[in-house]
């Protein structure tokens, strides 16, 4: 019996996707994390096994900058949670209801934000919070509440508080969208079923939709967390690579590129940049995992 | 029709909380892009108020179009946008194409292989990358910003249009492949014509995080010629920081041309979203 022939076109198919990812994306991520088992002494480059690691976590020069920049990444991921995710999926179950009309206006609107870059967005909050301009206070004066006001991204206590809620501000718009489409594929027969037993309007959203979109939710959870663990651009944008007023703002995006770059006085150390990059990936995928196996295994879904 | 469903004062309040939401999203775009107009002494004076005859000033925009270069930080973002677009694109389909079409050994693993970045983000491995570029001598060029995008963009592009690719009739290819056509013909003369609309999603999705990127950019091309808009933005304001009307300006004009494009493709891409092509 004849050999088929080797069919080669598979390999030109396949190859300039698989060497561009993996030249670009995999062996540099691979890469970073050996890098990170490394010191830099004089000229020389070293093997130091976990070294890095060790003063991460454990050296006050480098520990107490890290578990600040992980706390302030986990309140950033937690107010992304607490207040963006709610109003996109309250936006979503209004935008989908039946016979509402301009929704699609409205859809378009609110996704608005969404689009623009962190940069215009930090900017442009900088100058509407900015106490030289006043567009803040005045229109809180205009509720009565100037009392209120105060130099939010100054204060060291409300300074990530507010950044947080201005990227909530921008990206409410994607939990709002896949909700949106996810309750449109719940089919009428059910929602009807539930009007003749009486449930309707809330309750019937917290009763029959809001089991059935769950999936949903956790999937936007797993983006928002993966996103939050990886941000830097509206911090650096807005306060600068010291993630100022001290610190208060620094998470772990920013962590990376002041100790990978340097700033100031302090030479840039590209070993301990990665170790924290390191940190940052294992962190990630634990979210992931978790999200994976303990959240997403254990999903009641429902057949629609 | 039920009475519950559509109660006139239910409706009533779902219109007032979707009109404040929008309100909220559109009011600080709107306020920059008002301002950009007025001179300086009006923008103190009355922010709220729209430029008329006696405030309007294109001071701001006379200030960022002599200092700043925008019309070669724009070039350069749509270089980089559509560059990388069409990488992603082309290799993406190619791939998507052999990971449907064909049974081989490996095929699953390679499939799993290439899910990996959907999740993992590529800025983890930015010291790697820059030494590469570095070592290569691509640094402060558009073809790091490209390959990277590009390698960024790959791992949700083959995904999708695999997806896709399962949907193109097997009695096509074949009859195709009894006229004699090769299987690259039948890639792209057949099934690349017929997966042009998930193409088109994929496109709009990645348009937008390229575009607006600020870190790859900082690192691997912040050279004066290979600025993007992004960054050119972010320096150039930080520079201008009290010239409020260049500030106002240099946001305006790099908030219009993304609203444009959005007013061209935002029905694309709300149907890819909403289409459940991310899930």
């Amino acid at each position: 019996m004849q050999k088929p022939p080797f069919r080669w076109h598979i390999v030109v198919f396949l190859a300039p996707a698989v060497l561009v990812y993996t030249a670009v994306m995999i062996f540099p991520l691979f890469n970073t994390l050996r890098l990170s088992l490394y010191t830099r002494i004089g000229s020389d480059r070293i093997f130091v096994g976990l070294e890095n690691f060790q003063n991460l976590f454990g050296n006050p020069i480098w520990s107490e900058q890290f578990w600040n920049a992980l706390g302030n990444n986990f309140w950033f991921f937690l107010i992304h949670m607490l207040v963006q995710n709610p109003i996109g999926i309250a936006l979503a179950a209004i935008l989908s209801h039946p016979r509402l009309r301009f929704a699609a206006l409205y859809r378009s609107a609110i996704f608005i934000p969404t689009i623009l870059s962190f940069v215009i967005v930090g900017f442009a909050w900088k100058l509407i919070l900015s106490p030289i301009w006043g567009i803040a206070p005045s229109m809180l004066d205009m509720v009565g509440l100037k009392s209120l006001f105060a130099p939010w991204l100054g204060k060291e206590e409300y300074a990530l508080t507010t950044l947080a809620l201005v990227s909530v501000w921008q990206f409410v718009g994607i939990p709002m969208m896949l909700i949106y489409a996810a309750l449109l594929t719940i089919p009428e027969e059910i929602l009807e079923a539930g009007e003749i037993d009486g449930i309707t309007g809330f309750s019937a959203f917290w009763k029959i939709k809001l089991p059935l979109i769950l999936p949903s939710i956790g999937i936007i959870s797993i983006l928002t967390f993966v996103a939050n663990f990886n941000a830097f651009d509206l911090i650096y944008t807005t306060q600068g690579a010291l993630a100022g007023p001290d610190f208060s703002t620094d998470i772990l995006g920013t962590f990376m590129y002041r100790t990978f770059f340097g700033f100031q006085l302090q030479l840039g150390d590209p070993h301990m940049g990665s170790a924290i990059a390191g940190a940052m990936f294992v962190i990630i995928l634990l979210g992931v995992c978790i999200y994976l196996f303990g959240i997403q295994t254990r999903m009641r879904r429902y057949q629609m | 029709m039920n009475k519950a469903r559509s109660n006139p004062l239910n409706t009533a309040a779902m219109h007032v909380a979707l009109i404040t939401y929008t309100l909220i999203a559109l009011f600080p775009v709107f306020v920059i892009l008002i301002n950009s107009f007025k001179s300086r002494k009006a923008i103190f004076r009355d922010p709220l108020a729209l430029p008329n005859s006696e405030s309007f000033s294109l001071i701001g925009y006379q200030t960022v179009l002599k200092q700043g270069d925008f019309f070669l930080y724009f070039q350069n973002s749509f270089l980089v946008t559509v560059g990388s677009l069409f990488f992603i694109l082309l290799f993406g389909a190619m791939a998507a194409f052999a990971l449907s079409e064909y049974r081989f050994k490996g095929n699953t693993l390679m499939g799993l292989y290439l899910a990996l970045g959907i999740m993992i983000p590529i800025r983890i491995g930015t010291v790697a990358i820059l030494d590469m570029m570095v070592a290569t001598g691509l640094v402060n060029t558009l073809w790091a910003l490209i390959l990277v995008y590009t390698a960024q963009g790959l791992p949700l592009a083959v995904f999708i249009l695999s997806e896709f690719m399962r949907g193109v009739s097997d009695d096509l290819k074949n009859a195709g492949r009894i006229d004699g056509l090769s299987e690259y013909a039948i890639f792209f003369k057949l099934a690349l014509p017929l997966v042009r609309p998930a193409m088109a999603t994929v496109a709009v999705f990645n348009m937008i995080p390229i575009w607006n990127d600020l870190w790859f950019p900082l690192i691997l091309a912040p050279a004066e010629e290979t600025k993007t808009l992004t960054l050119g933005s972010q320096v150039f304001i930080g520079q201008f920081v009290t010239n409020w009307n260049a500030v106002l300006s240099a946001l305006s004009m790099a908030i219009i041309p993304v609203l444009v494009l959005y007013v061209i493709f935002s029905r694309q891409l709300i149907r890819g979203i909403t289409s459940g092509a991310v899930k």
